[in-house]
């Protein structure tokens, strides 16, 4: 069983949903991605999501814009990331790791060696956002043999038939994208959300996560009653924007939220 | 006359968009109904005998079309070789070749009920002829614009706002052309419902760069004809520049099957290749996968974009259409550069021998034709796609000669 799939058997077992949270590598130094993924997990997060640096990433806002700028200024590279990744194992072997990008980092180093460094390091999971499944064969057929699952996203303008293509080339979980726009500008419609959410559970036994406009232990509580996991980014990449001139406090700014999200999503 | 070779080119793309390994969809999954959505009416539409109908007159009517081709008789004399022709999309309302393309994508627009436009533009000239097409159609047009192309093209950024656009600039990246596709991007997949995003160049997901590429075929189709019947035969190379590839595209498709007319794409060539400052994917770039679509990039070993160069703002761009990665590939044209230097020179030579004042984007193309034509006989024939006026690089031109407008 892949790490992710044990995650989510696990919380289920515990009634439990899953806290996500996204976070650049790289930004706002190299030095600090390591030790902030550890500081997340003590936090309450099941499953990091760990943002590869892209020069142009079309489908984020600003807030996430900027965090790939300062990793890029610091040349952080796919490579690099893979590498922070394997450290990060060296003292968790359980918390499972997905890198979330754009496909030319992952196209330019080649599939076949990707997945063999990643799944070396690692890594559990990829979620290239400006890859659909259509153009997602030769990639599949390299991730698999090396147990790396394929993430894709589901948004509010999947058609059912385009929810089950999508779902037949996923494994792990799938990401719900709440509301159509891009990352840390939307704001939270629940029932839109819960309506979506359940058309998807019809086609699919994976488990559903939900991302994109949540920003408050409020919202992660909502999300909680219709998702399987909560996503959490430019909430998160915006507390390690204004501190990027203070890194030592970075680390406790982002838990002091993980760890209020945490607690309202096991409230219910 | 040559007949066409082996390889069938209006089959391309397939019906994903593949031209061989190159095109594709590679977006956001929000955006892919959208392009479906847009891809049969499109499909619908190019059938459709009033909506073509419709399209002609305005391109006759409005955009003033055919464009000529014009025998550059003191231009050829000064090359000494071959003659050289001009296919004039510099006499086009708007000023260059980008509005064939915009007056399709908004009857389009129209018929699929959409009431906002966006757009990215580079040198303006695409903003100019988006804002010009959406005032006319009575629709909310919002242009998306690099601060840095903001700078050196205020005339068409005077220009988009007087036609009524809201232009917005972009300041991230490298606050150019990239950068303003990657915002109109984000612009769309947020307004998805009623926003038509008309894209100015042979790139982005399919359907775009078989779609802009069918509007711009015009040129080709036109030049084709107007080339046979004022010389009797078919020319014997095609020379057009090369950012996105719209202009060129639209003169060589006509084209590809005649096995004799040799086609050359320029691209800029900055500072020299050698420099790296340059904004030549063909020539000196890889393969990737940026704005939707598989092409040649310009990128570092770790996949990231790089910034361009070029004193044209409408050639500096990382990337190229797919179909002409494709092309240079199975090697039915060819990819060349010229740099900055020698494009402000063959601004100047055509300014002086014909009166024609240039678009810097389409001097690269007159540079490479003056090169191409000294090795060539006076009875062969080259045509070069004129594909935008000067005016709007009146300010770049006289800053670099010491005056301030």
């Amino acid at each position: 069983m892949s790490r992710i799939n044990g995650c989510f058997a696990q919380l289920e077992q515990q009634n439990r949903v899953a806290l996500i949270p996204f976070v650049t590598a790289g930004d706002p130094n190299p030095d600090l991605t390591v030790p902030l993924m550890h500081a997340m997990v003590e936090a309450g997060a099941n499953i990091i999501e760990l943002g590869v640096p892209f020069s142009d990433p079309m489908a984020d806002g600003p807030v996430i814009q900027r965090a790939s700028e300062r990793a890029l200024k610091h040349g952080t590279s796919l490579r690099d990331v893979i590498g922070m990744v394997a450290r990060f194992r060296q003292d968790d072997p359980n918390t499972p790791v997905l890198l979330m990008g754009y496909l030319n980092p992952v196209e330019v180093m080649g599939y076949a060696l990707f997945a063999e460094m990643a799944a070396e390091a690692g890594v559990d999971g990829l979620l290239t956002v400006d890859l659909p499944p259509e153009e997602a064969d030769d990639l599949l057929r390299a991730l698999g043999p090396k147990g790396i699952d394929p993430i894709f996203l589901l948004a509010p303008t999947s058609s059912e038939r385009r929810i089950r293509l999508v779902c037949d080339a996923a494994s792990g979980f799938v990401y719900y994208v709440s509301a159509k726009g891009i990352t840390g500008s939307v704001n939270l419609a629940i029932g839109e959300v819960a309506d979506k959410v359940s058309g998807i559970r019809k086609v699919t036994p994976l488990p559903v996560g939900v991302g994109f406009g949540i920003k408050t232990p409020e919202n992660a509580q909502a999300v909680a009653q219709v998702g399987d996991a909560v996503i959490v980014g430019s909430a998160l990449v915006k507390r390690v924007e204004a501190l990027a001139e203070r890194p030592e406090e970075i680390a406790p700014a982002v838990t002091e939220l993980l760890v209020a999200m945490r607690h309202a999503m096991d409230l219910i | 006359m040559p007949t066409s070779n082996q390889t069938d080119f209006s089959g391309m793309p397939d019906e994903r968009g593949h031209f061989g390994p190159y095109g594709g969809i590679f977006v956001a999954e929000t955006l892919m109904e959208a392009l479906a959505e847009l891809r049969k009416a499109y499909e619908r539409y190019m059938q459709d005998a009033a909506f073509l109908a419709e399209l002609d007159a305005d391109l006759a009517n409005y955009v003033g079309r055919p464009s000529p081709v014009y025998f550059a008789e003191r231009l050829s004399r000064e090359a000494g070789g071959a003659r050289i022709y001009l296919k004039r999309e510099d006499l086009n309302h708007t000023g260059a070749h980008k509005v064939n393309n915009t007056v399709g994508q908004a009857l389009l627009a129209k018929r699929m009920g959409k009431t906002r436009i966006i757009a990215e533009t580079g040198a303006g000239q695409h903003g100019v002829a988006t804002a010009t097409v959406a005032a006319r159609l009575g629709l909310e047009c919002v242009v998306y614009m690099g601060s840095v192309d903001i700078a050196r093209q205020s005339a068409n950024v005077y220009r988009m706002r007087m036609l009524g656009a809201e232009v917005v600039p972009v300041e991230s990246g490298s606050k150019t052309l990239k950068d303003a596709l990657n915002e109109a991007m984000r612009d769309w997949v947020t307004n998805i419902d009623d926003t038509f995003y008309i894209i100015g160049t042979v790139a982005g997901p399919h359907p775009y760069p078989a779609m802009v590429r069918d509007f711009q075929t015009i040129i080709g189709r036109e030049a084709r004809e107007q080339i046979a019947q004022q010389t009797g035969q078919l020319p014997d190379a095609l020379v057009a520049c090369v950012g996105g590839g719209s202009n060129a595209i639209g003169l060589f498709y006509p084209f590809l099957g005649d096995a004799g007319v040799a086609i050359y794409g320029v691209e800029a060539g900055g500072e020299g290749i050698e420099t790296g400052r340059h904004a030549a994917p063909l020539c000196a770039g890889g393969s990737g996968v940026l704005h939707g679509n598989r092409t040649y990039l310009m990128q570092d070993a770790n996949g990231q974009i790089i910034e361009t160069h070029s004193i044209s703002a409408g050639l500096d761009y990382p990337g190229v259409g797919p179909e002409h990665a494709w092309l240079k590939d199975i090697g039915r044209a060819a990819y060349v550069s010229v740099t900055d230097e020698e494009a402000l020179e063959a601004f100047h030579t055509l300014t002086h021998k014909e009166g024609i004042i240039p678009a810097l984007e389409s001097s690269h193309a007159i540079a490479y034709a003056l090169k191409l034509a000294v090795d060539m006989a006076p009875d062969q024939i080259i045509l070069v796609n004129l594909s935008g006026r000067g005016d709007k690089d009146m300010h770049t031109v006289a800053a670099l000669d010491g005056i301030t407008l």
